[in-house]
């Protein structure tokens, strides 16, 4: 497990409470999990994603992450309809591990409401957050 | 007690390591208005020997022995078992061995049940069979609600000649989901009528026993064709897989699911159980489906390996949003079924299978040129059903009490219109005389 | 410390059963065909499975091999906690392969069946004996399948009294099969969390129900290895709501002939005859979790139930109320048989003996090793005792190496990483059979193992050096799933 200081964080994105991440291009966002998430779960082995096409609120559940010995919920950081899934995750579920903000983005979102983008958290309050947690 | 190897001079030292005054101190803990006051009353402890002649005086008290002919399959078959199957099944690393969860300390039960997948998902001719299930009832309701998570549909054809048995264990298992099950009729020739099930709604899935209760081979493919314009799936259910040694297997008939009883591939009947869950599906199917799988992997070393895998379905992760409550399989019996079908082999189970129908079909030809009437036309394995005249009750109980035969299964009480019916089963157990006898004695 | 027993020998290397043979072989004495082949239309037949053709001797050969491949009870210590891997006794396996048992068929009439039916109701007299409820079926064929039963009859209680609960309370120490049951039957589980004590508080549970739930599960003692010490006001406020209390009995084999269920207020519980009354495992299954209640649920109880009358054991299908059948026949009548014949091996002092000194050697364990492992509740246990891998993370070592390292010196792992509210759990359950030696022995190699922690830890990360195989790729496995060959 890493170190909080051993943590990749960038600054130019959101974060939420589980430890998903958003980052706003135009009028789309692109979601997908923290290096903390990445870490905690492990060897990442299988992605469940969201329909194209479909609508969420924010918080609710949009998709599963599988690693070898856990399963986790992943829930919308922010209301909207899902217009592109990564169709490289299904035969590379790795790239959540080898690169969560690139390569291993999950999917992007036309926000409903885009307030809902800037009430999420920042590098700094997400760090903090983390420490409340270690 | 032999099992308890404790001295008076361990416990002594033990208790002191542990800081108590006796036994009984370990338990203050426990308020005292929880315990127990008197004894537990229980008969008196045996010695081995006592046990022994007890235990067999009781199963003396049962109709098993050698004297007894049995024309009774019905979900529980008679077959021939070698005795290397028992010998090699009762060895103690597999018999006292717990779910493989350590892999390096447990290869042995995985590639055993690595290979007993192998074999069974060949047999049913299916993608991917998983590690077992508990008998053939509870893996055709695990099916059941597998196609209702899956199609996210609410209604269910199930077949009025999968066995009645089966049928209440379902109801009970689906009792509480809110699902909705729809009965098929038979037709005539003894197999299910399921040409309405284009007109029912929002179907999930058909399900159908083939050879089913009566014996009957079922048109799985015709009823493939239909549940699957429907976006509905096919579940081929079976009590006798050693059927598929000859006839088409589920999986080539276009069943997205094949489950069933394996007791007859080397399990002894045991009085009903325990049996064989055998379960298997399609690929695409496989995250949704209940029970254990075993994968092949690689360690370290590059080496050939087994582990549990795929288990984020399984209650121990996903808790109450796990594919089935299941928690074990019926491991033991799994590697039984696996070391007969290796014994038997792909000639072998062909061979076998042969024998069975020809047996069985000798006996029906006999009774029919005796005077007795073959109620159903379909093409059957080793079962089929026979109607007696009226009130041949009292020959059949006659002929188990003093000729030790049992002259099939009285369907009445499972099929009420069905009165004088029987149903008759032969393995390869019975030899030309005792079918022979069979058909002297009921016509006595 | 004494010699390891983990050691090296000739281990054989087996190819995969369709790598061997030689189409033509057999293992199968054939009967004679002695009637004439009858016709078959080919509209009907298949190919025929797709399997090898081996001898005799190659079966043999290739399964015993196999079988060398494992560990079990019989090799050795084998202390799963929650498991209670206890010596399963010869005799039981003997008795069950008696040929009036294996031969008997379940659908000849029931005084063809007499020898069969009485060991059943005797079986299910002896389990309200010891555990103190009122009646019991046989018929679920594991612990989970008893637990669906319970949950099945919980459903079918509130149902009678023509009320629909919503809800369940479980909690978080609990086994995963519990929420997975309860989701069977609609019921939303509720987690409550432990006091600090590693046990329910009353408070906790006074604020969770209400008349919306239905119940509660309850392991006891949990699995921490602690008895709940106040599940009996927990069962009065349970009561109080008008819900029911379900007891998980899978560590039952702490507590025959001291607790009684009853009287703590338990109205359903399911047992498993494979842990408590030394049943084999079977390398997971098959086992038999018959369900227990009081009288009030009887009438619940799946069918057919085995009842006497003028003499006859009989099978009655007349209990209207009842959830129904939960196995094509009456459960796992060969696993009833080990265990009807270790009850009447143990009697009622022995199986008392067997609880107390499963006990104390969890006890003397925990004793023994609490210096050199961290153990989350220091308190008196139970059959099974919890440390955790809190010192050894100092030195980046975690309780899964530990456990791998175990193996080379000759003992089966513990249980891991559960339960789930203890980080990192190394969860101990040595049971009664296990004698003072064999316990030092543990003890000892996991002490030096703790030392290794401190002082290479690299070799812990690369155990185990002396299995068959290494440390096994189950992240591959997981990925691109290999599920047949």
């Amino acid at each position: 497990m890493k170190e909080l200081n051993e943590l990749h964080l960038p600054d130019d994105i959101r974060y939420t409470d589980d430890h998903e991440w958003a980052k706003k291009s135009g009028d789309t966002v692109k979601i997908g999990i923290s290096d903390y998430a990445q870490d905690q779960l492990g060897d990442i082995v299988y992605v469940e994603l969201p329909q194209v096409g479909a609508s969420f609120d924010q918080k609710q559940q949009c998709g599963t992450i599988e690693s070898v010995k856990a399963v986790s919920e992943m829930y919308m950081p922010l209301g909207g309809e899902v217009i592109a899934v990564n169709p490289e995750l299904e035969g590379a579920p790795e790239l959540l591990n080898k690169d969560p903000y690139g390569k291993g983005w999950m999917f992007e979102v036309k926000p409903a409401k885009v307030a809902e983008y800037d009430q999420l958290m920042d590098k700094k309050a997400y760090l903090e957050m983390l420490k409340g947690l270690k | 007690m032999r099992y308890l190897p404790h001295t008076p001079e361990d416990l002594e030292s033990m208790l002191k390591v542990v800081g108590v005054k006796s036994l009984e101190d370990l338990f203050d803990v426990i308020p005292r208005d929880s315990r127990r006051t008197g004894n537990m009353d229980l008969p008196a402890a045996m010695s081995e020997w006592e046990l022994h002649d007890f235990m067999s005086g009781l199963a003396d008290k049962t109709a098993a022995g050698p004297a007894y002919k049995l024309f009774i399959g019905a979900g529980s078959y008679e077959h021939h078992i070698p005795a290397t199957v028992a010998h090699l099944s009762s060895r103690s690393e597999f018999v006292t061995s717990y779910t493989p969860y350590q892999p390096e300390m447990s290869q042995g039960t995985l590639q055993a049940i690595y290979e007993y997948q192998t074999l069974a998902s060949r047999l049913l001719g299916m993608e991917v069979a998983n590690a077992s299930m508990y008998d053939g009832a509870t893996a055709l309701a695990e099916a059941l609600l597998m196609a209702l998570r899956i199609t996210r549909k609410k209604y269910l054809a199930v077949s009025s000649l999968i066995h009645p048995l089966y049928r209440r264990v379902i109801r009970t298992y689906l009792g509480p989901t809110g699902a909705e099950l729809i009965e098929l009729p038979r037709s005539a020739d003894g197999t299910t009528d399921f040409s309405r099930i284009e007109e029912m709604p929002d179907l999930a899935a058909v399900a159908l026993q083939s050879p089913n209760f009566f014996g009957c081979l079922e048109n799985l493919s015709t009823a493939a064709g239909l549940i699957h314009k429907q976006n509905g799936l096919l579940i081929a259910c079976f009590t006798e897989p050693l059927a598929f040694g000859l006839f088409k297997n589920p999986g080539s008939q276009g069943a997205d699911i094949a489950c069933g009883e394996g007791q007859s591939l080397g399990i002894p009947r045991s009085f009903g159980g325990p049996g064989l869950g055998m379960f298997a599906s399609s690929m695409k199917y496989v995250r949704n489906m209940p029970g254990r799988l075993v994968g092949l992997t690689k360690d370290q070393e590059g080496k050939r390996g087994f582990v549990l895998t795929l288990s984020t379905r399984e209650q121990h992760i996903r808790r109450e949003k796990a594919t089935s409550n299941i928690c074990t399989n019926n491991s033991l019996c799994a590697l039984t079924s696996a070391i007969y079908m290796a014994s038997l082999g792909g000639s072998g189970l062909r061979d076998l299978a042969r024998l069975n129908y020809d047996k069985a079909q000798y006996l029906q030809s006999a009774l029919k040129k005796a005077g007795f009437k073959i109620t159903f036309t379909a093409p059957a394995f080793n079962e089929f059903v026979v109607q007696f005249p009226s009130g041949f009750k009292t020959v059949h109980d006659r002929l188990l009490e003093k000729k030790k035969i049992a002259a099939g299964l009285s369907l009445a009480p499972f099929y009420p219109d069905l009165p004088d019916h029987y149903l008759l089963c032969v393995t390869e157990t019975k030899s030309k005389e005792d079918l022979d006898a069979l058909v002297r004695e009921v016509q006595s | 410390m004494k010699q390891s027993l983990g050691n090296t020998g000739l281990v054989l290397q087996e190819r995969l059963l369709w790598e061997k043979g030689r189409k033509g072989r057999s293992g199968f004495s054939f009967p004679k065909q002695d009637v004439p082949s009858a016709v078959l239309s080919s509209e009907w037949t298949g190919p025929g499975p797709d399997f090898p053709d081996l001898s005799e001797v190659e079966v043999v050969r290739h399964y015993t091999r196999l079988s060398t491949w494992n560990f079990s009870v019989d090799n050795g210590m084998y202390p799963l906690g929650s498991c209670t891997m206890k010596y399963n006794p010869k005799i039981n396996e003997k008795e069950a392969g008696l040929s009036g048992f294996q031969n008997a068929h379940p659908l000849l009439p029931s005084r063809l069946n007499q020898g069969a039916l009485q060991l059943i109701y005797e079986l299910e007299q002896f389990l309200t004996a010891i555990t103190g409820l009122d009646a019991v079926s046989v018929q679920p064929t594991a612990g989970a399948h008893g637990e669906l039963a319970g949950m099945l009859l919980m459903y079918a209680y509130h149902k009678s009294l023509g009320s629909r609960r919503t809800k369940i309370i479980v909690p978080d120490t609990a086994h995963g099969t519990n929420p997975a049951s309860a989701a069977l039957c609609g019921y939303r589980p509720v987690p409550v969390k432990s006091n600090e004590q590693g046990i329910l508080s009353v408070e906790s549970i006074a604020q969770a129900m209400d008349e919306e739930t239905a119940g509660i599960m309850v392991t006891n003692p949990n699995t921490l290895g602690l008895f709940e010490e106040n599940l009996k006001q927990i069962s009065e406020i349970v009561h109080a709501k008008g819900g029911l209390v379900y007891g998980d009995g899978a560590n039952m084999n702490a507590i025959m002939g001291i607790v009684d269920t009853g009287k703590i207020g338990v109205d359903i519980m399911h047992l498993n005859l494979h842990k408590t009354f030394a049943t084999p495992h079977g390398g997971g299954g098959p086992g038999s979790g018959p369900v227990c209640v009081r009288k009030q649920l009887e009438p619940f109880l799946p069918v057919p139930r085995v009842i006497k009358k003028d003499g006859q054991y009989v099978l009655s299908e007349d209990f209207p109320q009842s959830i129904g059948k939960l196995h094509a026949f009456y459960g796992n009548f060969g696993v009833m048989i080990k265990a009807y014949s270790y009850i009447r091996s143990m009697g009622a002092a022995g199986l008392k003996k067997a609880s107390q000194l499963a006990v104390l050697n969890a006890n003397y364990v925990k004793e023994r090793l609490k210096d050199v492992f961290h153990l989350p509740y220091d308190r008196p246990c139970m059959h099974e005792c919890v440390f955790t891998d809190k010192v050894q993370q100092a030195n980046k070592i975690a309780t899964l190496d530990m456990a791998k390292r175990l193996m080379d010196y000759g003992f089966h792992p513990p249980t891991i990483y559960f339960p789930l509210v203890v980080s990192g759990a190394i969860m101990i359950e040595p049971t009664e059979t296990e004698c003072k030696e064999d316990l030092d022995h543990f003890i000892e190699a996991l002490r030096a193992i703790s030392k290794e922690a401190e002082e290479n830890p690299d070799l812990l990360r690369q155990a185990p050096f002396s299995c068959k195989v290494k440390r096994l790729d189950e992240t591959a496995a997981a990925r691109q799933p290999c599920l047949a060959g």
